[in-house]
């Protein structure tokens, strides 16, 4: 069993939402990328989402772009964000890492090259932003014949008709984004969460994450009364930026997410 | 008297559009290994709503016929061919023709394709218009169509070229569009299309994104290369009139494209006709200071489609340069990358200086101020005819007018205006 679904399995087993931090890689250097992946893990992180920095993240709001230009400043490259996951894994074998970012750098690192090197450093997840099902063909049989599952969004403007063929097309989970917009943009609508969820569930069985304007321990229950999985990015980006010590920072960032969470799944085991 | 009716047979063919010639793009949008839809998955529905409207509307009588009488009434449409005697002349070689696209109303190409694309806006029943610009002409060419349209315009320029093209930024909002400065990445062309994306992607359902330039996802590449092909339509008509014969070679400016591609693509299918696109070669192509994709970048993915384009090793997008500014972009229209692989066109580039003294050259031997771009055309195009014999034709798009680019000119020379 993949970690992705080992990590699922365990949690749907423990009644506990997976939560899942985004961190842009190698903002503030790679040093400080890797102390907080590690706090964040320690302080209820399930999986980590790696940010591949890219110099046009047009999917991305202003926190990010400006993670991702503090990242390329500082010298961080894919082959930077690979050796950043082989560090990791050296002292965790467990915890899943899911890749985010967009075609370019993996186009010039040569797709075969990045999946063998990808595998081997121990990612187990990809997502490409601007590589919607049309284009992920080919990548997509790369990436699989490595054991990374490739990771697809689905849209609050997705047809249903697209949102069955994505779903066919996924492995790993299905990230679902929860708002009409980029990363980090206003807020969350709850009311507009619960009926696209519960139809995409119709087209797959693969757990579900929610993303995109979750900024506090309330927007992470609200989406978790809805989704396996919570993801979190620009909030904890912009605090990590301001941090002297990223690793205190990440973990009281991620605390009271991780109580709320589990706090919400006590009450209704309850 | 008859007033004018809705008959198609009316409208001359050089403003049909819309014709498939060569079979390109296949549905998906790809251009052989180029074009497709990089794109999140949220504008997706938009993209393929896009597509369909289009395929719809450009075979509808009423939009082919307000589409051509916005051309010739607003437009000011057909654009005559001039030919530069004095120039050719001065090089003893094949004779220079131009296609005047400068004396369009706003001063350049550009408004070919907004008046096309702000149509479809309208058809489409969408209220609100955004573009990107890197000198201002194609947010110029909007802010027009939209002041015509009665449409909200809001045009995304990188703060360093606000700053280069002071002009137009004000031109802009006289015409009443909101101008918004993006200050992220290198903060010229390529953010702010970066940026006109994020706000589709936010304001998906109510706008309507007029892309500039025949890059971007599918079907953008396909319907700016139609709207602007009236461009070689005319050419072609023109040139059997008045020159009883098709010209030797075309050339014509690349940065995005489109007016290339726009005089192209009616001379796809004459193989006797050469083809030239000229890039920005800046301070020249062996080192990092220029934009020429074709010339010295390779294939990768950015705004939307795969193309040639020029990035580090690590795959991020570099910084490019270029006196023009609507030279100034990374990438290129992936049709023109299909143009360059399968060899039915060569892109050469020139120089800063040799734009120049172009620019110079037309002016004080014609009285024609080119466009800084149109002079990277002018220039190859001085330095192709002295190949050629004076029985032999070369048709040059003069994509825009020079008067946006004085104060630029002005500048590099040291002189105050």
């Amino acid at each position: 069993m993949s970690r992705i679904a080992a990590c699922y399995a365990a949690c749907a087993e423990a009644r506990r939402s997976v939560l899942i931090p985004f961190i842009t890689a190698g903002d503030g250097g790679a040093d400080k990328t890797l102390s907080a992946m590690q706090a964040l893990v320690r302080h209820g992180a399930d999986i980590i989402e790696l940010g591949m920095p890219f110099s046009d993240p047009m999917a991305d709001g202003p926190v990010i772009q400006k993670a991702c230009e503090r990242a390329i400043a500082a010298g961080m490259t894919l082959r930077g964000v690979l050796e950043l996951v082989r560090e990791f894994r050296r002292g965790d074998q467990s915890t899943p890492i899911v890749l985010m970012g967009y075609m370019n750098p993996i186009e010039r690192y040569g797709h075969n090259e990045f999946a063998r090197d990808a595998a081997e450093a121990g990612v187990d997840g990809v997502l490409l932003v601007d590589c919607p099902p049309e284009e992920a063909e080919s990548i997509q049989a790369i990436l699989a014949s490595q054991q990374i599952d490739q990771i697809f969004l689905i849209a609050p403007t997705s047809t249903e008709q697209r949102i069955a063929s994505i779903c066919a097309m996924s492995s790993g989970f299905v990230y679902y984004v929860s708002l009409k917009g980029v990363t980090g943009a206003a807020s969350l609508d709850q009311a507009a969460l619960a009926q696209p969820v519960a139809s995409l569930r119709q087209h797959t069985r693969l757990p579900v994450a929610v993303g995109f304007g979750i900024k506090s321990p309330v927007d992470a229950v609200t989406v978790a009364a809805h989704a396996d999985a919570v993801v979190i990015g620009s909030a904890l980006v912009e605090c990590l930026r301001q941090a002297d010590d990223v690793a205190v920072a990440a973990a009281d960032f991620l605390r009271p997410i991780r109580a709320a969470l589990d706090d919400r799944a006590a009450a209704v085991t309850a | 008297m008859q007033k004018s009716t809705n008959r198609l047979d009316n409208i001359p063919d050089a403003w049909q559009f819309g014709q498939n010639l060569n079979q390109q793009p296949d549905s998906a949008g790809h251009f052989g290994d180029y074009g497709g839809s990089y794109v999140s998955e949220t504008l997706m529905a938009s993209l393929d709503e896009l597509k369909k409207s289009y395929l719809r509307w450009r075979q509808d009588p009423e939009f082919v016929r307000r589409f051509a009488r916005d051309l010739k009434d607003y437009v000011g449409r057909p654009s005559p061919l001039y030919e530069a005697r004095r120039l050719s002349e001065s090089i003893g070689g094949a004779r220079i023709i131009l296609k005047r696209e400068d004396l369009n109303h706003t001063g350049a190409h550009k408004i070919n394709n907004t008046v096309g694309q702000a149509l479809l806006a309208e058809f489409m029943g969408k209220k609100r218009v955004i573009a990107e610009t890197g000198a201002g002409q194609h947010g110029v060419a909007t802010a027009t169509i939209a002041a015509r349209l009665g449409l909200e315009c809001v045009v995304y320029m990188g703060e360093v070229d606000i700053q280069r093209q002071a002009i137009n930024v004000f031109r802009m909002r006289l015409l009443g569009a909101q101008v918004r400065s993006v200050d992220s990445g290198s903060k010229t062309l390529k953010d702010a299309m970066n940026e006109a994306l994020r706000d589709w992607v936010t304001n998906v359902d109510d706008t309507f994104y007029v892309i500039g330039t025949v890059a971007g996802p599918h079907p953008y590449p396909m319907l700016v290369r139609d709207f602007n092909s009236v461009i070689g339509r005319e050419s072609r008509e023109q040139m059997q009139q008045q020159y009883d014969g098709l010209p030797d070679a075309l050339v014509a400016c690349v940065g995005g494209g489109s007016n290339a591609m726009g005089l192209f693509y009616p001379f796809i299918n004459d193989p006797d006709v050469a083809m030239y696109g000229v890039e920005a070669g800046g301070e020249g192509t062996d080192g990092t200071q220029h934009a020429a994709s074709l010339g010295g970048g390779r294939p990768g993915v950015l705004h939307g489609s795969r193309t040639y384009l020029l990035d580090d090793d690590a795959g991020q997008i570099r910084e490019t340069h270029s006196v023009s500014a609507g030279l100034d972009y990374p990438g290129v229209g992936p049709e023109h990358s299909w143009l360059k692989d399968s060899g039915r066109a060569h892109y050469v580039s020139v120089t800063d200086q040799e734009a120049l003294q172009a620019f110079h050259q037309l002016t004080r031997l014609e009285g024609i101020l080119p466009a800084l771009e149109s002079a990277h055309a002018i220039a190859y195009a001085t330095r192709l005819a002295a190949t050629m014999s004076p029985e032999q034709t070369i048709l040059v798009n003069l994509s825009g007018r020079g008067d946006k680019d004085v104060h630029t000119v002005a500048a590099l020379e040291g002189i105050e205006v």
